[in-house]
């Protein structure tokens, strides 16, 4: 019992790993580049828009933030398969991932807007600035700074529940040491492997944030 | 469209995925207050100023903070198969959302208690009140108010998180829903119907947190 150190894993496994450990890479850049873009977009919208409308996207948004990421990812895969038009794991992945991602970033950057003074739009605009000129060299300058700490919380719990897109079986991290722990029936050497991967890659980046937090605060 | 929908099929079912909502919302329950129970002594843990107690929290909180569920998941349920533990998928998720729960609370406890300042301790003591009375009426009235959100958050995330006991073959709502679709075949109509479960339960969570507030916090929160 407990770890041995005969293993039937060989040199040969390295490659299935690492396409394991570059499609995770690949699906989570995507769906926080993707997401943080469309994020963006609704932060804006949700800032900027009236009441009703607003009441509106935020029912929209609370769906994606209130059903489980793994459920939404189920359903958009069976639904468009249903639909007579099935498509690759990683597209019905990466479009699920990226909207569950877009929901909370809109979160996000919607408080970073609303964190600039308005008068300091006022004077900007006073000043001679057009409406965009504003947005683009007062409101999001300064508004994207404070909301980093945030994002960047949301892109590491991203990068961490990509790990669920594996059920609608894209060949993932978690996915393929699922296949080589069914070959190799060695399934803690395996998983603990996995963890410290994803460790290497979150917890830099969680200190990287709390510096920031902290630097801001100052 | 030629997709028809079967919504008999599924509301025939009901019984057993309202029976799976409630070991979701149990399972959550249970976790969260194991959670906070360990979560508490992490927190005293990692505010000593010894270097060797604190070290245990740290690493805790790190691991909880820095893995996907999942991975803590899949670690509770194969993992501790090596060391011939073998959990029931139940327990299993359980103890896996108990870990990443006193993780996460540890920094939210830890939070809350240094935001009250350490003046107040000793303004209520030269006032002649009691350590045990400071923390009664001073010290923890305020951090339960600053926690409070926080808290409902993680109950919160702790529901959606269930959700993955449908890896390990559990019966909760997800779990439930996988293996009744399997019997019908109607998997759109199920996991819709989940889907709106959990959406009603974790609004259900939420608006029932925020009226507590209102009637404990007199609004002011």
């Amino acid at each position: 019992m407990g770890i041995s150190f005969f293993t039937p894993l060989s040199w040969n496994d390295t490659g299935f790993i690492l396409t394991g450990v570059l499609n995770t890479i690949y699906i989570s850049v995507l769906a926080i580049v993707v997401g943080t873009f469309l994020g963006l977009i609704v932060g804006f919208l949700r800032a900027e828009a009236n009441k009703f409308v607003n009441v509106l996207m935020g029912g929209v948004l609370d769906v994606l933030r209130s059903v489980p990421l793994i459920i939404q990812l189920i359903l958009f895969s069976t639904y468009i398969g249903a639909m007579g038009h099935p498509i690759d794991p990683f597209v019905a992945g990466s479009i699920v991932l990226s909207l569950y991602t877009m929901a909370f970033m809109g979160e996000v950057f919607r408080g970073g807007f609303e964190s600039v003074d308005k008068h300091m739009v006022i004077a900007s605009r006073s000043l001679g600035m057009t409406y965009w000129h504003t947005l683009r060299y007062i409101r999001l300058p300064i508004g994207m700074r404070a909301v980093f700490p945030s994002w960047l919380g949301v892109a590491l719990s991203v990068i961490k529940d990509s790990a669920l897109v594996s059920v609608i079986g894209y060949m993932e991290l978690l996915r393929t040491s699922e296949q080589l722990i069914s070959r190799t029936q060695q399934p803690l050497e395996i998983l603990i492997g996995v963890g410290i991967f994803y460790f290497i890659i979150s917890y830099p980046l969680s200190l990287y944030g709390k510096y920031m937090e902290r630097k801001m605060a100052i | 469209m030629d997709y028809v929908f079967h919504w008999n099929v599924v509301f025939n079912k009901l019984p057993q995925l309202l029976s799976g909502a409630f070991v979701t919302l149990h399972v959550s329950v249970l976790s969260m207050l194991i959670g906070i129970a360990i979560a508490v002594v992490l927190a005293i843990g990692k505010m000593s100023d010894s270097k060797v107690i604190s070290i245990i929290p740290t690493i805790w909180v790190e691991v909880a903070r820095n893995t996907p569920a999942l991975f803590q998941i899949y670690m509770a349920y194969f993992g501790l198969g090596a060391f011939g533990i073998h959990l029931s998928p139940y327990v299993a998720v359980l103890s896996a959302l108990i870990f990443v729960n006193a993780g996460y609370l540890t920094e939210t406890f830890r939070g809350g208690f240094q935001s009250i300042p350490k003046t107040q301790y000793s303004a209520s003591k030269s006032l002649g009140m009691t350590s045990v009375q400071v923390y009664r009426y001073i010290i923890l009235p305020q951090m339960f108010r600053r926690i409070y959100h926080p808290l409902t958050n993680q109950f919160v995330w702790s529901i959606l998180m269930s959700s993955l006991g449908i890896l390990v073959g559990m019966n909760e709502l997800s779990g439930e829903t996988q293996r009744l679709q399997s019997l019908s075949f109607r998997t759109l109509e199920f996991f819709i119907v989940a889907a709106v479960m959990y959406f009603i339960i974790t609004k259900f969570v939420l608006l029932s947190t925020s009226l507590v507030a209102k009637r404990i916090f007199k609004g002011d929160i």
